[in-house]
C-alpha cells in the first residue's frame, strides 16, 4: 500500500470508539491541506482533530471557535495531555464545517452553552492518546521492540536507545489501523489538566498578524457596507444609487432582502457610498413599536397568571398563611451583544464552490443558509472560521442572518466581497437579549422564612425564533425564558409556589446574549433573597447558608466567597458589601461586590471577590480569566447596557449611548476556584449573572434603595 | 498621491485627502493589525502612533498623517520583544484579541511618558481603549509588568 | 528671580485694588465715550453668561479635570483628565481624537487646531459658577489667564477656539446667542463698567 491510497481509504474510514464519543477519520475539507507546510502524503492524519507533518508539526483541529474563551489553549492540552507532543512545535486550526465537528451533546456544529470544555473533555484526549497509539505502534515495528517497550516524550517514541520523532513516524503511523479503544490517562499523570498553559494565541494576538474575519483580503475581493432601513426589518421600495455610484471606488451597488449594499474597492468609499444613497422603505411592523409602551404592556401582563413554567402545591393558600410578604417588580431592557469587532464576512463564489470567510459560532447552520441561498448542495458551501473578535451568542444565529446578506450581496452582484457592519448597523442590527418583567410575590412564615413564592416572568422568546430550536419550547414555556427562576434551588424547596410564564410576540428579533436567561433571572433571584434576608433581620450570606443548605455546591462558592471576601468585617468608610451567588451552565459562582456612592450619587464598583466551582478546572488560569471578562461584562449590564426603541427607531448607536465597561470603571477582580471533583460545567457564561444583583445588594446596604430596573448606572441614589 | 511613512517605511498611496488613515493601512496598504470598532473614536481598537502620540486612526484623515511618522502595531517591534507584548504574553491578556492592537498602542505612550505609572494614571491612559472581553484587570498588570520589563532594559 | 516676581506681585494687587475701585466708582466716569451703567452692564453680562454656561462653552471649563460632553454636559465617556497643559493626558491628548478641523457625522469629534481646556494651574471653571462668581473670575487676570479687560474682548471676538462653539459639527446645538451678539454683548458688559451681577 502507498502513503497516498492508504491516506485515501483511511479518510474513508470512520470508527466508533468505545465511550459512545465519535472520532471521526472522515477529514471534511481536505484540498485545505494544500499548501501546507506539511506534505499531503505523508501527513499522520489519525483523526478529524489533529494531523502530525514530517517536519514534526502537530496541528490540532478545533470544532469550535475560538472568540477569547480560550479553547484555542484548552482544547490543545487535551491533546497535548495524552499525545506527549512536544508543545513548542503545535499549531492550532479552526475545523471547516463537518459532521466530526458536531457538538457531542447538542448534536450540531456550536460555541455555545459554555460547553467547550466539558464536552470536549473526552473526545479531544481520545484524539491524542489515538495517535499516541499508532505512533508507538510505529515505532516498535522500526525499532523491532513490543510496544510496551516503548515511552513517549515531548514529541519522541523511545525505547532503549532508540529513538524516533513523531513526524519520522508519520508516514509509517498512517498505514496502520486505529486501536478500537485507548485508555486515558488519569488525573496523577495529568501534566497539563488542572494546571493549565499559556494562550497559544496570544503572541499572534499582541504584534496584529491574528486574522479575523474582518482582516481578510485577496486579490479581487471588494468591501461591501449596507444601508439598512431606519426601522428593522423594513423592506426597500426604492433606491437611487446615482450619487453613491459618482463616489470614486463604488465598483456596484446592490439591493438584497435586507436593504441596499454599496460595493467598492475599500470600506472608506463604500461608506461614502451608502451615505449618499437615496432609499424610500416600505415599513415593517416595528415602526409601531416603542420600548415605553412594551414595558407598560409587560408590567400589565405581569399582574396577571402566566403559563406555569413550575408549581408545587397551593401558592395562594399558602400565601394567605404568610407574616410577613414582600412584592417586588424589576424590568430589563434590550441588550446589545456588541462584540469589539463588527459583524462582518467575505464570500466568494466561483465555480460552483462558495467560500466564506467568518467569525461563525453555528458553522453548519451557516453553511446550510448559503447554500439554500445559492440553490448549492450543502458540500458547495465551505466554512472557513476565523477569530471572532468576541461573539456572547451574537456570531451564533440560528437565522444566519448576517451571513445570509453577505451571501445574497455576492450572488447578486457576481463579486468576491467582504461584508463590514459599521458599528451603527451592529447596535441596532437586533438579536438583541430580550428585555424582560418580572413579578413576585413571596410569603414569610414567623421565622422569616420563605413559605410562598409567586413568580410571574414576561417577555419574548429566544427559541421561538431560533429555528431548530424552538423544539425546546415544551408546553408553551421557553426554558431560557425562566432559567434561573423555575430551577432555583430557593424555589425548589420553597413548598408551594408558582412560576407563570408569558411569552410576548411583537417587538425586535431576540438571541442569545451572554448568559441568555440567567441575565436577569439571576439578579430578581439573588436580590429578592437579599430582601427576604433584610424583611428577616438576617445577615444576608447567613439567610442564603440556611437556604441552600440541600445545595452544597452553592454553598462551597458561598463559603468560599465569604471567607475571601472578609464578609462581614470592616470596610473603608463609605463601603458597602453585596452578595450573590447563581449556578448556570453547571457552574456555581458566588461574588461579593464593594461599591460606594460617588458625589454625584453615582454607584462606583470598587472590587468583585469572586468564588467559583465548576467541577475540575481544566486551565484554571482560564477559567480565572473568564470570571474577570464575566465580572466586567456584567459591570456594564448592571450600570450601562440599554437599547431601547421610539416608533421602530433604536435610539442608540454607537459607544458613546450603548455604553460598556471601560478601564476607570473596572472593578478589582479576585477570583477563587473551589477544589472541585463534581461535574464539570463551563466557564464563559457563569461569571456574569452574580455581578449585577451583587452590586445591587451592595447599593442597599448603601442606601437603603433597592435597584429593580436596570441599567442603574446613571441613577442618582443620593436624589 | 500621498506620501506616507509607516513603520520605517515609504509608501505613496492613491487615496483621497479625506480618507481616515485606518482604511488606507488596512485597505489600501494592508495593515490589518489595526481596527475597526466604532469608527467614532469611542472605542480605541485603530489606535496608532502619529509622531508618538496614540491617535484615533479612524478619525484621523490621511493628510493630516501625510510626511508625518507612523507607527502601527505591526511596527512596534519585530519580534515580539517590545516590554509591552512580552508583559501582555506574561500576564495572558488577550481573549478574543480585537482591541490589543489598540490597548498596546495606548500603553507605549503611557510608559514612554511615565515609566512608573500608578493605577490611576492606567486609568488616564487607558480609559479610551474599550475591551468587551474585559480584560482590563490583566492589561493593567501587563502595564505594571512592562514597566519593571522597561526598566530592567534600561529604557529610558 | 526675586525681583520679578515682586514686580509682578505688585502689579497684581494695583491691577486688583483698580478693578475694586472701578467697580465701586463705574457710574461715575466715562471711558471711551459709553457711560457707565450698573443696569445695562449687569444685563449685557447675563445675556453672555447663558453663552458661556451653554454645553458648547462650558464643556471645556468642568469644575473638576475631565471635560464633559453633549448638551447634557456629562463627563467624557473615554476618561479624558485635563493633564497640566490641558491638553489631556498620555493616550488621551485631545488631538489624538479632536482633528484640527471637525470630523464630519453624527456623534464624531468636533475638531479646532488648537482643542484643549484651561490648564491645570489656571482651570478658568465656569460648571456650576453663578454669574457674580463668572463674571469676577473673568475679570480677575490671577483667574483668566492673565488677561486685561481688552484682550477679553479680543479673546470672545475673535479667538479660534471660542469661535468654535459656533460651528461645534454635525448634530450639536448651538450657544443661544450669535456669536456677534455674544461678542457685543461682553463687550457691552465690560465697556459700561463691568460691573458683577447681583448673584
Amino acid at each position: 500500500m502507498t502513503t497516498n491510497t492508504s491516506r485515501r481509504n483511511f479518510l474513508k474510514k470512520g470508527a466508533i470508539l468505545s465511550g459512545g464519543l465519535m472520532i471521526s477519520f472522515v477529514v471534511p475539507g481536505v484540498s485545505r491541506l494544500k499548501g501546507a507546510a506539511v506534505s499531503a502524503d505523508t501527513d499522520f492524519v489519525p483523526n478529524a482533530y489533529l494531523r502530525v507533518g514530517i517536519d514534526d508539526s502537530v496541528h490540532v483541529v478545533l470544532a469550535h471557535s475560538e472568540m477569547g474563551q480560550g479553547i484555542w489553549t484548552t482544547l490543545t492540552m487535551l491533546i497535548a495531555e495524552e499525545l506527549d507532543a512536544d508543545w513548542s512545535k503545535i499549531q492550532v486550526e479552526h475545523s471547516p464545517a463537518g459532521d466530526p465537528y458536531r457538538h457531542t451533546a447538542f448534536g450540531i456544529q456550536i460555541t455555545g452553552g459554555s460547553s467547550t470544555t466539558w464536552s470536549e473533555f473526552d473526545r479531544y484526549r481520545k484524539a491524542g492518546a489515538t495517535a499516541r497509539v499508532l505512533l508507538v505502534s510505529a515505532a516498535a515495528k522500526k525499532f523491532g521492540v513490543s510496544e510496551s517497550e516503548c515511552r513517549t516524550e515531548n514529541g519522541w517514541v523511545i525505547a532503549g536507545t532508540k529513538r524516533a520523532s513523531y513526524g519520522e513516524l508519520s508516514a509509517a503511523a498512517s498505514t496502520l489501523p486505529p486501536p478500537k479503544d485507548v485508555p486515558l490517562r488519569g488525573p496523577k499523570d495529568w501534566k497539563y489538566i488542572g494546571k493549565g498553559a499559556k494562550r497559544l494565541d496570544a503572541p499572534a494576538k499582541v504584534n496584529g498578524t491574528a486574522k479575523f474575519g474582518m482582516d481578510m483580503q485577496f486579490p479581487g475581493m471588494l468591501t461591501a457596507v449596507m444601508a439598512h432601513p431606519p426601522v428593522y426589518g423594513s423592506k426597500v421600495k426604492s433606491f437611487d444609487a446615482t450619487k453613491a455610484k459618482a463616489i470614486p471606488g463604488v465598483r456596484d451597488v446592490v439591493q438584497v432582502s435586507t436593504g441596499v449594499a454599496v460595493i467598492a474597492d475599500h470600506f472608506w468609499a463604500a461608506k461614502k457610498g451608502r451615505d449618499a444613497l437615496k432609499i424610500e422603505w416600505i415599513n415593517s411592523a416595528i415602526a409601531s413599536f416603542d420600548s415605553v409602551a412594551q414595558l407598560a404592556e409587560f408590567r400589565q401582563l405581569a399582574g396577571t397568571r402566566g403559563l406555569p413554567a413550575a408549581q408545587k402545591g397551593d401558592v395562594n393558600s399558602a400565601m394567605s398563611k404568610a407574616v410577613k410578604t414582600v412584592e417586588a417588580e424589576y424590568s430589563f431592557p434590550y441588550l446589545a451583544h456588541a462584540p469589539m469587532e463588527p459583524i462582518n464576512c467575505t464570500v466568494k463564489i466561483e465555480n460552483g464552490q462558495c467560500e466564506i470567510w467568518t467569525g461563525s459560532q453555528m458553522q453548519m447552520t451557516d453553511q446550510e443558509a448559503a447554500a439554500k441561498v445559492l440553490g448549492f448542495k450543502t458540500e458547495q458551501v465551505n466554512m472557513h472560521t476565523v477569530f471572532l473578535g468576541g461573539g456572547f451568542g451574537r456570531r451564533a444565529t440560528p437565522t444566519s442572518d448576517f451571513v445570509v446578506e453577505a451571501v445574497e450581496i455576492a450572488k447578486n452582484s457576481g463579486k468576491f466581497i467582504k461584508m463590514v457592519w459599521t458599528r451603527e448597523d451592529d447596535i441596532r442590527g437586533g438579536y438583541y437579549r430580550p428585555s424582560f418583567v418580572h413579578r413576585a410575590k413571596i410569603g414569610l412564615d414567623a421565622a422569616g422564612m420563605p413559605i410562598a413564592w409567586d413568580h410571574t416572568i414576561v417577555g419574548q422568546s429566544i427559541m421561538g425564533g431560533a429555528g431548530p430550536f424552538a423544539a425546546m419550547i415544551k408546553n408553551g414555556i421557553d426554558p431560557t425564558s425562566v432559567e434561573g427562576v423555575s430551577d432555583s434551588p430557593y424555589m425548589e424547596d420553597v413548598p408551594d409556589h408558582y412560576v407563570g410564564l408569558h411569552t410576548t410576540t411583537t417587538g425586535m428579533p431576540v438571541l442569545w446574549f451572554r448568559s441568555v436567561g440567567h441575565t436577569h433571572t439571576a439578579s430578581v433571584m439573588e436580590t429578592l433573597v437579599d430582601e427576604l434576608a433584610h424583611t428577616a433581620g438576617k445577615d444576608p450570606v447567613e439567610y442564603r447558608r440556611t437556604l441552600l443548605k440541600k445545595h452544597p455546591r452553592h454553598l462551597a462558592a458561598l463559603n468560599l466567597v465569604a471567607e475571601k471576601a472578609n464578609w462581614g468585617q470592616s470596610l473603608p468608610e463609605g463601603h458597602f458589601n453585596g452578595v450573590a451567588v447563581h449556578e448556570s451552565f453547571g457552574s456555581y459562582v458566588a461574588q461579593v461586590a464593594e461599591v460606594s456612592i460617588d458625589a454625584n450619587g453615582l454607584v462606583k464598583v470598587h472590587k468583585v471577590v469572586c468564588a467559583i466551582d465548576c467541577g475540575l478546572a481544566v486551565n484554571p488560569d482560564g477559567v480565572r480569566a473568564q470570571m474577570e471578562s464575566g465580572i466586567n461584562f456584567g459591570v456594564a449590564v448592571a450600570l450601562y447596557g440599554e437599547i431601547t426603541l421610539e416608533k421602530g427607531h433604536v435610539k442608540q448607536s454607537n459607544f458613546h449611548d450603548y455604553r460598556v465597561a471601560r478601564m476607570s470603571e473596572t472593578p478589582v477582580i479576585e477570583v477563587h476556584i473551589v477544589d472541585s471533583t463534581d461535574k464539570m460545567g463551563g466557564a464563559g457564561e457563569c461569571g456574569v449573572p452574580p455581578t449585577a444583583p451583587a452590586i445591587a445588594n451592595a447599593v442597599f446596604a448603601a442606601t437603603g434603595k433597592r435597584l429593580r430596573q436596570q441599567p442603574f448606572g446613571n441613577i442618582n441614589l443620593k436624589a | 498621491m500621498i506620501k506616507l511613512k509607516v513603520n520605517h517605511k515609504d509608501y505613496t498611496v492613491d487615496a483621497s485627502p479625506d480618507m481616515p488613515l485606518l482604511w488606507v493601512l488596512r485597505d489600501i496598504l494592508g495593515l490589518t493589525g489595526t481596527k475597526f470598532g466604532c469608527g467614532v473614536a469611542q472605542c480605541g481598537a485603530c489606535t496608532v502612533h502619529l509622531n508618538g502620540e496614540a491617535v484615533r486612526s479612524c478619525v484621523t484623515l490621511v493628510s493630516r498623517a501625510e510626511g508625518q511618522e507612523i507607527v502601527t502595531i505591526e511596527g512596534l517591534s519585530p519580534d515580539l520583544s517590545h516590554p509591552l507584548q512580552r508583559a501582555w504574553i506574561a500576564e495572558d491578556v488577550p481573549q478574543c484579541g480585537y482591541c490589543q492592537s489598540g490597548q498596546i498602542m495606548s500603553a507605549a505612550v503611557l510608559l514612554r511618558e511615565n515609566p512608573d505609572p500608578t493605577d490611576a494614571d492606567i486609568d488616564d491612559a487607558m480609559t479610551g481603549n474599550i475591551c468587551r472581553c474585559g480584560t482590563y484587570p490583566r492589561i493593567r498588570k501587563a502595564i505594571h509588568l512592562a514597566a519593571k520589563l522597561q526598566h530592567e532594559a534600561g529604557v529610558k | 528671580m526675586k525681583k520679578t516676581s515682586i514686580i509682578y506681585l505688585l502689579f497684581m494687587i494695583l491691577s486688583v485694588s483698580f478693578m475694586t475701585l472701578s467697580f465701586k466708582t463705574g457710574t461715575n466716569n466715562k471711558e471711551e465715550g459709553i457711560a457707565k451703567d450698573s443696569v445695562g452692564s449687569k444685563k449685557a453680562f447675563l445675556q453672555a453668561y447663558r453663552v458661556l454656561m451653554h454645553p458648547r462653552c462650558m464643556n471645556c471649563h468642568p469644575s473638576g479635570d475631565v471635560p464633559l460632553q453633549g448638551d447634557d454636559s456629562h463627563l467624557h465617556t473615554q476618561g479624558v483628565k485635563r493633564g497640566h497643559d490641558g491638553k489631556g493626558l498620555y493616550a488621551l491628548k485631545c488631538s489624538n481624537c479632536h482633528q484640527p478641523q471637525n470630523t464630519p457625522g453624527m456623534h464624531m469629534p468636533p475638531g479646532n487646531p488648537n482643542w484643549h481646556l484651561p490648564p491645570a494651574d489656571m482651570k478658568m471653571v465656569f460648571q456650576g459658577k453663578s454669574p457674580r462668581q463668572l463674571a469676577a473670575q473673568l475679570l480677575n487676570p490671577k483667574e483668566n489667564g492673565g488677561k486685561s479687560r481688552e484682550q477679553l474682548i479680543a479673546h470672545v471676538t475673535s479667538d479660534k477656539l471660542v469661535l468654535g462653539g459656533w460651528n461645534p459639527g454635525d448634530g450639536r446645538t448651538l450657544p443661544p446667542l450669535t456669536h456677534t451678539e455674544f461678542a457685543k454683548q461682553f463687550k457691552l458688559w465690560i465697556d459700561k463698567g463691568a460691573y458683577l451681577p447681583d448673584k
